[in-house]
């Protein structure tokens, strides 16, 4: 026994070290890089991480995460200005709007494999689009906007801009935790081993819809703690966020950064970000530019830019 | 307790768009007992199992397992009642170590394979139980293997001992030796023998020998039907079964 915790804490610390490392950097970041982008990124790096959790390890395609992201966004926004509540009750109330919308979804979409599944969640989430548009409290075309970030449990002030970057980052490293726990779970084992084979799974007694569908809830929370934080970090919830055009980048993020991999969602959604970012003066050349890499990565990465990356870390011992 | 049937099934059939693969089958396997279900390619064989384990729905007929009918009842809840199947075409989760295999099987019994929260150590509680099964079908040393780089004939050792896990009690082998070489056979006999001292096995084996040797029935299927039923030396020496099956080249 002892042998065996002694080689697992000594591969574990280089893994460990990594995410130190980047912990510290992303600390001092907000010292030369503007806070907005790189809440931004951390907003859409833990949509992509969400999304991820699904087609990473358990294999199902969604193209209507963008409701839970942009719903959730509504249902804070709202919250937090209409009902005066607290920054943490606004984005809980939001994550619980994302886990129901993710219950129904999910339920419906899971009886459904491959592109019918990417259909029904597609379907679903224009459905959701219509209600944006046509209900009250969205505010149509104007979203949500002036939207308070209030005081953190009523005490830490979130109106300064580096206590609102930690806090999101904060929830940021917090949600990757909670993703990796998830996937290294009992629960997870059980993911992966229907991922592998379904119909062995089956045969072993596992009804495999239940497992996926608390996977889409799961991942649909988490989605939707990233539009929460999104929501309050650009005091505005729009139709932008519910828009399938959404759902499409966080396919698009996923895919560059590799999808199966820890960080690999988080780097394609900083480089997604920053190309709209950066580039924003060229106008509708973006859209062509993101798309030449895009097909420029899938071409040169099958496997994303970290899944590419991952054999040459784990030789020095640290796995992406 | 001579009539003690675990499995009945009433007239099974299944059609594939008009194709009859399986037709008007009533098999009854005793409880306790090795029975085996031979035949030549295409009879209908893994069709039968599909249809008795449901993970194909009978077009007509009725299924019976210790006296309940199954006929509706889905795949995974039958797992769950005891009755588990492989499959022909070795099922092992390829990205999962051989350990890792097994104790998925020995996690749903634990009662935490919902438990998203927990740090997958728990798990190792059920090493011991885990080592001894891979130990019993001879693939001990391969316990860090992915499962998806061993040879043929162990991912077939690896798929009998992550159905033993469950301690089912019936076990449905479909062609639980094929790729492995005479050693693999004789041990994997020697392992179905003991583990079907409490349990009931139907198995689909094309090693005649090793049919002869373990059975205490055999059914010979062609065509989707039932062309004999009996002991090794009764359907052995029945003309139309030599025809159909040993003259087809298989013995
Ligand atoms: N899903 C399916 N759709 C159409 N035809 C099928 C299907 N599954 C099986 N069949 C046909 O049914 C017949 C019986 O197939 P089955 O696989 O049950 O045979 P088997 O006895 O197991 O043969 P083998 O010894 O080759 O494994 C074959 O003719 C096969 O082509
Ligand atoms: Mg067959």
């Amino acid at each position: 026994m002892t042998t065996v915790t002694s080689t697992s804490s000594r591969a574990v610390s280089p893994q460990l070290l990594l995410v130190l490392v980047l912990i510290v950097l992303a600390m001092i970041a907000p010292f030369g890089i503007y806070p907005i982008f790189l809440m931004k990124g951390l907003c859409f790096g833990l949509f992509a991480a969400a999304f991820n959790l699904l087609l990473g390890y358990v294999g199902l395609l969604s193209f209507g995460h963008a409701m839970f992201f942009g719903f959730s966004a509504y249902v804070t926004a709202h919250a937090a200005k209409e009902w005066g509540l607290t920054p943490e009750l606004a984005i809980l109330a939001g994550i619980a709007t994302a886990a129901v919308l993710g219950a129904v979804t999910g339920w419906l979409a899971i009886r459904r494999s491959g592109i019918y599944f990417a259909m029904v969640t597609l379907a679903f989430s224009q459905m959701m689009y219509f209600v944006a548009v046509q209900a009250p409290f969205t505010h149509g075309e104007d979203g949500i906007q002036g939207v308070p970030r209030g005081h953190l449990f009523g005490l830490i002030n979130l109106n300064d801009t580096m206590t609102m970057y930690y806090f999101v980052l904060a929830m940021f490293v917090a949600s990757l935790l909670v993703i990796h726990r998830i996937v290294t779970s009992p629960f997870g084992q059980v993911l992966k081993a229907i991922r592998d084979n379904e119909p062995r799974a089956i045969s072993l007694g596992y009804q495999v819809d239940r497992y996926k569908l608390l996977a889409f809830i799961l991942s649909a929370s988490l989605a939707g703690l990233a539009g929460s934080l999104k929501a309050l970090v650009f005091q505005l919830a729009s139709l932008t966020d519910v828009h399938w055009h959404a759902s499409g980048e966080v396919v698009l993020m996923t895919l560059l950064g590799g999808v199966g991999t820890v960080f690999g969602p988080t780097v394609g959604a900083f480089l997604v970000v920053a190309i709209q970012n950066y580039l924003s003066e060229v106008g509708s050349w973006v859209t062509i530019i993101q798309g030449s890499i895009f097909v420029v990565c899938v071409l040169l990465f099958r496997s994303g830019m970290i899944g590419v990356m991952t054999p040459w870390l784990k030789r020095r011992g640290i796995t992406g | 307790m001579g009539d003690d049937f675990i499995v009945e099934t009433r007239s099974l059939t299944k059609e594939f768009k008009g194709f009859v693969a399986v037709s008007d089958v009533n098999l009854r396997v005793r409880r306790h007992t090795i029975h085996a279900l031979i035949g030549p390619n295409g009879a209908g064989k893994t069709t039968c199992f599909n249809l008795v384990t449901k993970f194909l729905t009978p077009s007509r007929g009725q299924i019976l397992f210790n006296g309940r009918d199954i006929t509706q009842t889905e795949p995974a809840a039958i797992a769950r009642q005891g009755m588990v199947r492989s499959f022909q075409i070795s099922a092992v989760f390829g990205h999962l170590s051989v350990m890792e295999n097994v104790r998925v099987a020995l996690q749903r019994v634990q009662g935490t394979s919902f438990h998203f929260w927990r740090s997958g150590a728990c798990l190792d509680s059920l090493n011991q139980r885990a080592e001894e099964l891979i130990e019993a079908v001879g693939i001990g040393q391969y316990r860090d293997t992915p499962a998806g780089e061993l040879s043929y004939g162990r991912k077939r050792a690896l798929e009998i001992a992550t159905t033993l896990a469950l301690d089912p009690e019936m076990l449905l082998l479909d062609e639980p030796m094929a790729g492995m070489g005479t050693e693999d056979v004789k041990r994997t006999a020697e392992l179905i023998r003991r583990v079907a001292a409490n349990r009931t096995i139907l198995m689909v084996e094309h090693n005649l020998s090793v049919v002869a040797d373990l059975s205490d029935t055999i059914t010979v299927l062609k065509l989707g039907h039932v062309l004999a039923e009996g002991s090794y030396a009764e359907i052995s020496g029945n003309p139309e079964v030599i025809e159909a099956y040993m003259g087809s080249g298989h013995a």
